[in-house]
């Protein structure tokens, strides 16, 4: 017997290539001891895979696939904290009322949010559009008075298309002034489909 | 290079999310536990490398050797758990079961426990060489390092290990 033969039965013996629960295993323990700094998971949805991320505190990012996950995961990192792990269960509840939202059976989100990624005059916005109920949209200028702010129309529409918690903070129901929709992280077609899927079920 | 020279206390470092961490070297650190200690254990050490990598993950450098990280940290599980001084696997409570096909998988297999008898049997520097080389993929400075001696120690280490292994199949396989 060769060295390598020796080598590649002491590789094979102790490879293990089963999926065996250990990464789920890791992920309660972590988050039982406070090391799990953002969860993340993503759900199917008709305007293709989104990836939900939430801290402790509540939701902090939903993601469009034409985002890159990939690379928002690493914003995520960077912005928050590394100690980021695939963990569905954090997340569930926010994955089941969006999959009901999708389906026209839900009108309201029921989830904490955390808005720590939008500072100053771009949180007010978000805090305010939480407001706008389901099926009502709103001009920029509106959002930017009703933010405190009424001549900062262009910083209003900057804020809703920077919303890291788009649908579930709804950036999607403010529109032009001209009633053309405007632009959206999920790009304007996503937005249309929003704003007609709640039209019809309103 | 101790696990503390690799720290820093600097936050403006760009760390890719742990999970990435997990996947990549995941299978590697399991492969490492399971040779380190049975099955059993192996699930425990694996669960308690990663936990105490995610701990420290925030301060780590840049451009670490991240295996070599996380198999020194492994390597110090296992021989925690060999003394018996390791944290008892916390009360079971809310936490996912480990499936008994992991630890059932890992008996059915006596090649298995030939190998990992045939392993223990080493001197520890030489047991620890034939596995952070072989089957860590570390490089001999990296081992050195880790068994604290030196490269050329920890390439006579494994080389010697490898023969002896060598040497017991032989035998085995004649009985």
């Amino acid at each position: 017997m060769s060295d390598k033969q020796i080598i590649d039965r002491l590789t094979n013996a102790f490879t293990d290539v089963a999926s065996d629960g250990l990464h789920s295993r890791l992920a309660a323990l972590a988050e039982r001891q406070g090391l799990l700094d953002v969860s993340y998971r993503t759900v199917d949805s008709p305007l293709g895979l989104l990836l939900l991320a939430a801290t402790g505190e509540g939701l902090v990012r939903v993601a469009f696939n034409c985002e890159d996950h990939d690379a928002v995961l690493a914003g995520l990192a960077n912005d928050i904290s590394p100690r980021i792990l695939r963990t569905p269960r954090r997340l569930d509840e926010a994955a089941h009322q969006l999959d009901e939202y999708f389906a026209g059976k839900r009108r309201a989100f029921n989830v904490p949010v955390d808005l720590r990624l939008a500072h100053g005059f771009r949180r007010s916005v978000l805090e305010h559009l939480r407001r706008i109920p389901y099926g009502v949209t709103q001009s920029y200028a509106a959002v930017a008075r009703a933010a405190g702010n009424p001549s900062a129309v262009r910083a209003a529409a900057s804020a809703c298309s920077h919303n890291p918690i788009p649908l579930v903070v709804p950036c999607h129901r403010v529109v032009r002034s001209d009633g053309t929709t405007g632009e959206y992280l999920g790009g304007p077609e996503a937005k249309r489909a929003l704003l007609a899927m709640e039209a019809a079920a309103a | 290079m101790t696990v503390s020279a690799l720290m820093t206390r600097t936050r403006d470092a760009v760390l890719p999310p742990f999970e990435e961490i997990v996947a990549e070297h995941g299978p590697v650190v399991k492969r490492v536990c399971r040779a380190l200690l049975g099955p059993a254990d192996a699930a425990d050490a694996w669960s308690e490398t990663f936990l105490s990598a995610l701990e420290a993950y925030p301060k780590l450098r840049p451009g670490s050797r991240i295996r070599a990280w996380l198999v020194t940290i492994a390597h110090r599980k296992a021989i925690d758990q060999r003394r018996g001084t390791a944290r008892r696997p916390q009360p079971a409570g809310d936490l996912p079961e480990i499936p008994a096909a992991d630890a059932a998988s890992a008996g059915e297999s006596s090649m298995d426990d030939d190998l990992r008898a045939a392993l223990d049997a080493l001197p520890p520097k030489q047991r620890g060489a034939v596995i952070y080389r072989y089957l860590a993929d570390l490089s001999y400075a990296e081992v050195g390092e880790l068994l604290e001696s030196s490269a050329t120690a920890a390439r006579r280490s494994a080389a010697d290990g490898i023969a002896s292994l060598r040497e017991q199949f032989s035998k085995g396989a004649k009985r």
